[in-house]
């Protein structure tokens, strides 16, 4: 689950770390309330889960309440990559001495978190970490152990952190590692991390994103959900189905992610596009079969459906009958393609024969075939 | 020979008594597995299968001897069986369980190396040594014994390419799921490790996916193998930002595409198929 900024900074203000004074507003008259109230410069900021925003021209600095609701305005009213901004955040302008990076994520090669500290904060860290990598530490942690104080001072030293911000950007550190166990997150950034005039260190911007397989540890998280951006993926998640929506126009069913994701590829191969991926899982189960192809029937860019079924354990004859008597009971607008592979997939296929649906025996054929239909 | 798995394996079952526990138990028996534990806590004393079951790893490991473990706990406890498993110094634990936390297995995966335990999956389908022993969901049914390795990220696809060999007469030495998970025990460049000593394995073929760097790390060690490797990566006209049904199916940023992974094997020497029929084809070629 990814957070917005403003979500990601109310669970950073509940765990002690300090963030900017602010509120979130949905209309330029919300955004003029919270300016008047903040009072003096204030930062217009849209909430969207993506990054870029500020080259998107999705934040803006302003003097007055009057001026701030001007740019909500036109903020509210803008799409940044793809995200209409519904959003945004106002907050009271920072008196800023200087900028750090500060981020915890998981690594995947090294199968531990990495903590990354860097003294050049406010810009993108990737590019920093290329092109002056000694501004930039990486510390990597034992899961067995946790971050250590050693680590973080290391870290501190590494990244250049002036000495007498040490010990307070340690206690900061230590905080930020603190949410990243607790939410289970695989990402947590604070980019920037600024030091104001006052000497406070604080949480200028924020970004985390928590682990979907630890969501029942956590009921009452407030993100946004990325893998259900599309109405038909917001549908497929209620269904308990794993579906991504693509923008082509050949519907694809398949069990197994890798197998899906090749018939993606085959259709391109042979000059296609899929119009989806979606995985039904071991067995072929029929309740799923039939909410994964309503789901399919459902959306108006499908031309054709490729149905790509490996029976294992299950045998393609038990596959074949649950097809038949699942497709028998929906209306099917749209010419469907049938491919089945493994145990017994000769008695599948011959059961299918009988019915109106076109079968195939080898990927390739399956593949070209749903093509030609998508294009018929 | 083989490699992981074989008659020798002493299998525990981790959740035996539940619906998947209980009904891959019997597939593993009728595949001629030597399945002699079961742990379910609180049910110590029944069987299923004829398979005695046990409350804790420690007396199953105990009374039957156990070297190796397979897990269909459900994804909240399956992390905790798995630190059970390790801490009864089990040589070898399957992990089957979709699902589970990534902090949990960032444990498990660091606990594990700090026992000399190996660990494969989780999110995997298991391993299989045909002939010998299956620990493990494959279909036993579609393998035959023979001189080809293979080690995938996906299940299917692996059952989509032992299909093909088999049918065109190709036997298998062993088979080794490791998982669709971004954190998991077992990598491309253990199994390759493993099957450049085994004897048995002539040719080998390596089925990954887009999303982190395993394969880029594998195709480096491959440049020192003696053993001819064929490559595939699914997922090259995958969408980035989008996890493709696996957890680790993603393409992050710059890392994780198919275009990468199919350059570091390509750099390695290492012939990526376009399709299934292709695999099998360059197989048969260097088996010549």
């Amino acid at each position: 689950m990814k957070f917005l900024e403003y979500q990601a900074k109310e669970v950073f203000a509940a765990a002690g770390i300090p963030t900017p004074q602010g509120k979130v507003a949905a209309t330029a008259g919300e955004a003029r309330a919270i300016a008047e109230e903040l009072g003096g410069a204030v930062v217009v900021k849209a909430q969207v889960p993506i990054g870029g925003r500020g080259k998107a021209g999705g934040v803006a600095v302003v003097k007055s309440a009057a001026e701030a609701e001007k740019e909500a305005q036109r903020i509210l009213s803008m799409e940044i990559r793809g995200y209409p901004v519904d959003e945004v955040l106002i907050e009271k302008a920072a008196d800023i001495k200087a900028e750090f990076y500060l981020g915890v994520t998981v690594d995947r090669a090294r199968q531990a978190p990495v903590l990354i500290v860097s003294s050049a904060g406010g810009m993108d860290i990737e590019e920093v970490a290329a092109t002056h990598p000694d501004k930039v530490a990486k510390v990597w942690i034992d899961p067995l152990i946790g971050l250590r104080p050693f680590q973080v001072k290391e870290a501190c030293y590494r990244a250049q952190v002036p000495p007498e911000l040490i010990q307070e950007m340690s206690g900061f550190i230590e905080k930020v590692y603190r949410v990243f166990k607790e939410q289970d997150a695989i990402l947590v950034e604070i980019n920037p991390l600024a030091l104001l005039g006052s000497g406070e260190l604080i949480a200028l911007d924020g970004k985390m994103e928590t682990d979907d397989n630890a969501r029942f540890r956590h009921p009452d998280a407030k993100g946004v959900d990325e893998q259900a951006e599309h109405p038909l993926e917001q549908r497929a998640k209620e269904l308990g189905l794993s579906y991504v929506k693509l923008d082509g126009e050949v519907g694809i069913v398949g069990n197994g992610a890798g197998l899906v994701m090749t018939t993606l590829d085959m259709i391109q191969r042979h000059g296609g596009k899929a119009a989806n991926f979606l995985d039904i899982g071991g067995g072929a189960k029929a309740e799923v079969v039939k909410n994964g192809l309503s789901l399919i029937l459902s959306d108006p860019d499908v031309k054709s459906i490729l149905i790509n079924v490996f029976g294992g354990i299950t045998r393609c004859d038990e596959v074949a009958k649950g097809l038949l008597s699942v497709i028998q009971e929906m209306e099917v607008h749209v010419p469907i393609v049938v491919r089945l592979a493994g145990t017994r997939a000769e008695e599948g296929r011959a059961l299918l024969a009988e019915s109106h649906l076109a079968t195939a025996e080898s990927f390739q054929e399956a593949a070209k075939k749903a093509v030609e239909l998508a294009r018929a | 020979m083989s490699i992981l798995v074989n008659n020798k394996t002493r299998l525990l079952v981790q959740g035996i008594t539940g619906r998947e526990g209980a009904f891959h138990t019997k597939q593993m028996l009728a595949y001629g597995t030597q399945v002699v534990a079961g742990v379910t806590p609180g049910k110590a004393g029944e069987s299923v299968e004829g398979v005695p079951v046990y409350n804790t790893v420690r007396e199953a490991v105990d009374k039957h001897g156990v070297n190796t473990s397979i897990i269909f706990v459900p994804p909240r406890f399956a992390a905790d069986a798995a630190l059970e498993a390790i801490d009864a110094g089990i040589e070898l634990v399957v992990c089957i369980t979709e699902w589970i936390p990534v902090h949990e297995m960032m444990e498990v995966t660091a606990y594990a190396r700090a026992k000399g335990t190996r660990l494969v999956g989780p999110n995997c389908p298991g391993v299989i040594s045909p002939g010998e022993a299956l620990v493990g969901i494959l279909p036993g049914g579609i393998f035959k014994p023979g001189p080809v390795g293979l080690v995938s990220r996906s299940g299917t696809l692996t059952y989509e390419v032992v299909n093909e060999l088999t049918t065109r007469g190709i036997g298998q030495s062993t088979c080794v799921g490791i998982g669709g998970d971004p954190i998991i025990g077992t990598r491309f460049i253990d199994v390759l490790r493993l099957f450049e000593e085994d004897p048995q394995t002539e040719v080998i073929v390596m089925i990954g996916e887009i999303g982190g760097s395993d394969e880029e790390e594998a195709a480096e060690y491959i440049k020192t193998m003696k053993k001819p490797v064929v490559g595939f990566i699914s997922g090259r006209t995958a969408p980035p930002g989008k996890r493709m049904g696996h957890a680790g199916a993603i393409i992050s940023g710059n890392t994780g595409t198919a275009e990468s992974k199919i350059r570091a094997l390509t750099a390695a020497n290492v012939p990526v198929a376009d399709t299934i029929n292709e695999i099998v084809d360059l197989v048969e070629q260097r088996l010549k």
